[in-house]
C-alpha cells in the first residue's frame, strides 16, 4: 500500500512563476523524431565578409564573432574577400585528401565492427577542418590535434599502413599497442601525441610555440579542440597564455555541434559564440564555415601569416557538423534526429568542393567515381598489408616486456622487478 | 689569491645558485612561475635571475597551475629545459591533471617519440604557521604516478645538487622543498631560537656545477640499533631526537622518493632488524605505507619488531594547533622506544 505524502502549504508550486529564481538546462532544437531548427546557421550564409589584413589589431576582427567566413556559395562559386584563389591542382588535391579521409574512416569502422580492434572515431562531415588546415600550414609547422583530426595526417601524406597498424594495435603499431585506436603520434610528421583527455593539448601547444619563438624559429604551432572542450579549464589556460605571451600559435575550436550526446548549448553556445570567447581574451578571432574547404584554408593561412610575421596567436572557430556518431561506443539515433546531418545548412565539405570544381569545369562525376574507386583500392591494399602485421583480437602485438618500457628514459629497479614478476 | 668555490648558503640561496648555474650553462633552461620573474618568487628562490638572464628566460606566469605545467610540458617537448615553480605545494592541484594524465605519460603513450624533461619545484610542509593552504606535504599523490620522479631535499647542498640533476635528467622531476628548512635546519622544537644553515655542514655549498644523483639515499647518521627512514624536515627532527636520547640509530634521508633507494634501506634494516618510518604528511596511504610494505617484503626475516610509522595526523594542517599536528621529537622518540622494546 502506498502512502500519500502529507500535503503542506510550504511545498513549492510545481511550475515556478517567472519571477522566481531558477536555473536553465538548455535543450537542442530537436531530439529524435523532431525536425531541427537551423535557421540561425542558415542566416549566416553570406560570402561578403570583410577580410582585415593579417597584421591588424585583434579588435579589428571582433566583428566576426557572430558571422561566418565563407567562400563557396550555394551557387558553388567562390566569392568574396576571403577567396584564397588556389590553383585547381590544389583544389583537386583537397578533394582527393578529404575523400581519402572519409573512405579510410569507413574502412576502419568496418574493421572495428568485425572485432579486429576495440574502438574507432570517424570524422565524416568535418574533413575540411583538418585537411584544408593541414594543407594551408607547412610541414615544418607543429600540430597538436584532438582525436578527430585524422585529415591532418592525410594532408601530410602519412603512410596509411602505419596508421592502420596503430589502429589495429598490432606488432607494427608505432605506439607499441599503448594507445586507443585513432590516438596517433607521428613525430617525424610534426604531429603531437594525441591524449584522449580533452583539451590538455591546447595550453601545451602554446608552450611549444613559445619554445619555437624563443629560438627564433619560423615554426607555427596549431591545435584543435571541440566545442564541448571549451568548457574545460585548459581552454582558459591556453587562451590566457596565448593572449599574455603572444606566441605563434593557432587555437582552433571545431564546433561540430555535438559532444557525444550533449549539444553545443551545454558548453554555453547559446550564450555567446565560441569565437566571442576568444575575443574576450583579446585574441584575434576568425569564425569560419568549417564545411567550406576554401574558407578553412583561407582562415588558417591568415592566422599562419599573422603568426609568422610576429603578431602572435589567432583564435579560430570552425562551424561544422559531426555527421556520424562520436565514436563506435554511442548511437546518435538515441539523442538527435537521424537526418540532422542532411539538414545541416552548411552542407557536406566534400560535396561542396566537388560541386565547386565541377562548376569551374575542372571536375566531373566520371572523374569523381574513378578517384573514389582508386582510393578504395589503395585503402584495401593498405588494409590487407596492415593486417599481415596482426590485429588487436588475434595478435601479434608488441612483445609483452615492452609494456614496462618508456615509463622513464631508463627502467628503474621497481619496474624491472615488476616485469620479472610478470615473468617476461 | 685564494679561489673560493664554496660558500655558506641557505636552502633558498642554494636553489637560486642551482638556477644560476643551469641558466648560465644551458640556453635551453628557463624558469617561471607566479611572482617568480621580476619579484623573484615569494620565497626569493629566483631573485635577481630575471635581471641577469632576461625576461624571456625568467618570467612571471598567470595564476593558473594547469597553464604553468602545460606550458612547461610544451616547451620541454620542444627542446627546452623549463624549471617551473608552483608557489605552494598546496596550489599544485589545478595542475594535477596535466601532471598525471599528460606530463608523466607522454614518453610512454608516444612510445618514446616525445618526452618532457622538466622540473617542477614547489615549497611544501608546515612549521611556518601557514594554515591548511600553505602547509601540505602532498608527495604521496605524486609518488603514485608512473613516469615522474619525486624528490625532497633536506638541506642546501642536496637542494642544489638535486635540482641540477633533475634539470639534467631526461624525465620530468617534481621537487618538494620543505619551506621550514629554507632559512635553517629545524629539529621540531618551535620554542628554540632559529638555527642557521651557516653552522651546518650541508650549508657549505659549492658555487659551481655539481649534482646529487637522483634515486640515491643519504645515510646522515650511521648506527646499529634501529633504522629510521625519513626525508625532508623530519630528517632533522629524527636526528635531534636520537642525539638527545643517545640512541644508536641509523638515519636514512631518502632524498628521492621515486625511485627510492631500496638497496640502502634494505641493507640498513637487515643490519639493525628494526625500523621506523617518519614523514610529516598524513598517515593513511602516505608514502610511509609504501616504504613499510616494501621493507617487510624484502627484509621480513631480519625484522625483530613491527615497523612503526610517525606521521602527521589524517586532518588538514591546522593553524593554531600546528605543533600538535607536526610529528615532533616526542612522537618520534615514542615510536623508536616502542620499536626498540618490542
Amino acid at each position: 500500500m502506498t502512502q500519500t505524502p502529507p500535503k503542506t502549504e510550504l511545498a513549492p508550486p510545481k511550475t515556478p512563476p517567472k519571477e522566481t529564481p531558477g536555473f536553465c538546462v538548455p535543450e537542442p532544437s530537436a531530439r529524435p523524431g523532431d525536425t531541427p531548427d537551423f535557421s540561425a546557421i542558415s542566416a549566416l550564409k553570406d560570402e561578403t565578409a570583410a577580410r582585415p589584413d593579417s597584421d591588424c589589431a585583434p579588435q579589428d576582427t571582433f566583428f566576426m564573432k557572430d558571422s561566418l567566413i565563407r567562400v563557396i556559395g550555394d551557387d558553388h562559386k567562390a566569392a568574396g574577400a576571403w577567396d584564397p584563389h588556389l590553383p585547381t591542382k590544389t583544389l583537386r588535391q583537397g578533394l582527393h585528401l578529404m575523400l581519402k579521409t572519409r573512405l579510410y574512416d569507413n574502412r576502419m569502422l568496418k574493421l572495428q565492427r568485425q572485432g579486429k580492434t576495440s574502438f574507432y572515431m570517424k570524422s565524416r562531415g568535418e574533413e575540411a577542418t583538418s585537411v584544408a588546415a593541414g594543407m594551408a600550414l607547412r610541414t615544418c609547422d607543429m600540430l597538436f590535434p584532438s582525436y578527430r583530426q585524422q585529415g591532418l595526417l592525410f594532408a601530410r601524406d602519412r603512410d596509411m599502413v602505419e596508421m592502420m597498424c596503430h589502429c589495429l594495435s598490432n606488432a607494427r603499431d608505432n605506439l607499441k599497442g599503448r594507445q586507443l585506436p585513432v590516438h596517433y603520434t607521428w613525430k617525424e610528421g610534426n604531429f603531437f601525441s594525441i591524449s584522449g583527455n580533452l583539451g590538455t593539448q591546447f595550453p601545451q601547444a602554446v608552450g611549444y610555440a613559445m619554445a619555437s619563438a624563443a629560438r627564433g624559429e619560423d615554426v607555427v604551432t596549431a591545435s584543435w579542440i571541440g566545442d564541448g572542450t571549451t568548457a574545460e579549464g585548459d581552454f582558459h589556460a591556453a587562451c590566457t597564455l596565448a593572449s599574455v605571451y603572444c606566441p605563434p600559435v593557432i587555437l582552433n575550436v571545431v564546433n561540430n555541434q555535438w559532444a557525444i550526446s550533449s549539444f553545443s548549448g551545454i558548453a554555453g553556445a547559446g550564450s555567446a559564440s565560441f569565437a566571442a570567447r576568444g575575443a574576450g581574451y583579446g585574441l584575434p578571432i576568425l569564425r569560419v564555415d568549417g564545411n567550406d574547404f576554401l574558407a578553412v584554408y583561407a582562415a588558417t593561412d591568415w592566422a599562419a601569416q599573422r603568426a609568422r610575421a610576429g603578431h602572435g596567436a589567432t583564435f579560430i572557430e570552425l562551424v561544422t557538423y559531426r555527421a556520424d556518431a562520436h565514436s563506435t561506443s554511442d548511437d546518435p539515433g538515441r539523442y538527435r534526429p537521424k537526418n540532422e546531418a542532411e539538414l545541416w545548412p552548411l552542407g557536406d565539405p566534400i560535396e561542396r568542393l566537388k560541386a565547386h570544381l565541377i562548376a569551374l569545369g575542372e571536375w566531373d562525376e566520371a572523374r569523381h567515381e574513378a578517384l573514389e574507386a582508386a582510393l578504395s583500392k589503395e585503402i584495401l591494399v593498405a588494409y590487407k598489408t596492415a593486417q599481415e602485421h596482426g590485429t588487436l583480437r588475434d595478435g601479434p602485438w608488441a612483445p609483452t616486456p615492452t609494456m614496462f618500457e618508456d615509463v622513464y628514459a631508463q627502467q628503474p629497479w621497481h619496474l624491472r622487478r615488476q616485469r620479472q614478476d610478470l615473468g617476461v | 689569491m685564494t679561489m673560493s668555490n664554496h660558500a655558506k648558503m641557505t636552502m633558498i640561496q642554494a636553489i637560486r645558485s642551482a638556477h644560476e648555474v643551469l641558466l648560465q650553462g644551458d640556453e635551453r633552461v628557463c624558469a617561471f612561475g607566479e611572482d617568480a620573474g621580476y619579484f623573484g618568487g615569494v620565497f626569493g628562490c629566483t631573485q635577481g635571475l630575471q635581471e641577469k638572464f632576461g625576461k624571456t628566460r625568467v618570467f612571471d606566469t598567470p595564476i593558473n597551475e594547469a597553464a604553468i605545467v602545460a606550458m612547461a610540458t610544451g616547451m620541454a617537448v620542444n627542446g627546452m629545459r623549463p624549471i617551473a615553480e608552483i608557489q605552494f605545494a598546496d596550489y599544485i592541484f589545478p595542475g594535477f591533471d596535466q601532471i598525471v594524465s599528460e606530463l608523466s605519460r607522454l614518453r610512454y603513450r608516444s612510445a618514446g617519440q616525445f618526452s618532457a624533461p622538466l622540473v617542477i619545484r614547489t615549497p611544501c610542509g608546515g612549521g611556518i604557521y601557514g594554515g591548511q593552504t600553505h602547509s601540505m606535504s602532498p608527495e604521496a599523490f605524486f609518488t603514485h604516478i608512473p613516469g615522474i620522479s619525486v624528490v625532497m631535499p633536506s638541506n642546501p647542498y642536496d637542494a642544489k645538487g638535486l635540482l641540477i640533476a633533475a634539470s639534467e635528467s631526461d624525465d620530468p622531476v617534481l621537487i618538494f622543498e620543505p619551506k621550514r628548512l629554507y632559512n635553517g635546519p629545524f629539529d621540531g622544537d618551535p620554542h628554540k631560537p632559529a638555527l642557521s644553515w651557516s653552522a651546518h655542514p650541508k650549508g657549505d655549498v659549492p658555487t659551481g656545477h655539481y649534482t646529487v644523483p637522483l634515486g640515491k639515499a643519504d645515510i646522515v647518521r650511521p648506527g646499529n640499533a634501529i633504522s629510521i627512514v625519513t626525508y625532508g624536515t623530519m630528517v632533522h627532527v629524527a636526528r635531534e631526537t636520537v642525539r638527545a636520547a643517545g640512541i644508536d640509530a641509523e638515519i636514512i634521508d631518502l632524498r628521492t622518493l621515486v625511485p627510492y633507494d631500496m638497496e640502502t634501506i634494505a641493507k640498513s634494516v637487515n643490519k639493525t632488524g628494526r625500523c621506523v618510518v617518519v614523514h610529516e604528511a598524513p598517515r593513511t596511504s602516505g608514502f610511509g605505507a609504501e616504504l613499510i610494505a616494501q621493507i617487510q617484503e624484502d627484509c621480513f626475516y631480519a625484522l625483530e619488531a613491527p615497523i612503526k610509522r610517525v606521521t602527521g595526523w589524517d586532518t588538514p594542517y591546522p593553524h593554531a594547533h600546528e605543533w600538535s599536528y607536526f610529528p615532533g621529537q616526542e612522537r618520534v622518540l615514542r615510536a623508536i622506544t616502542e620499536t626498540l622494546e618490542a
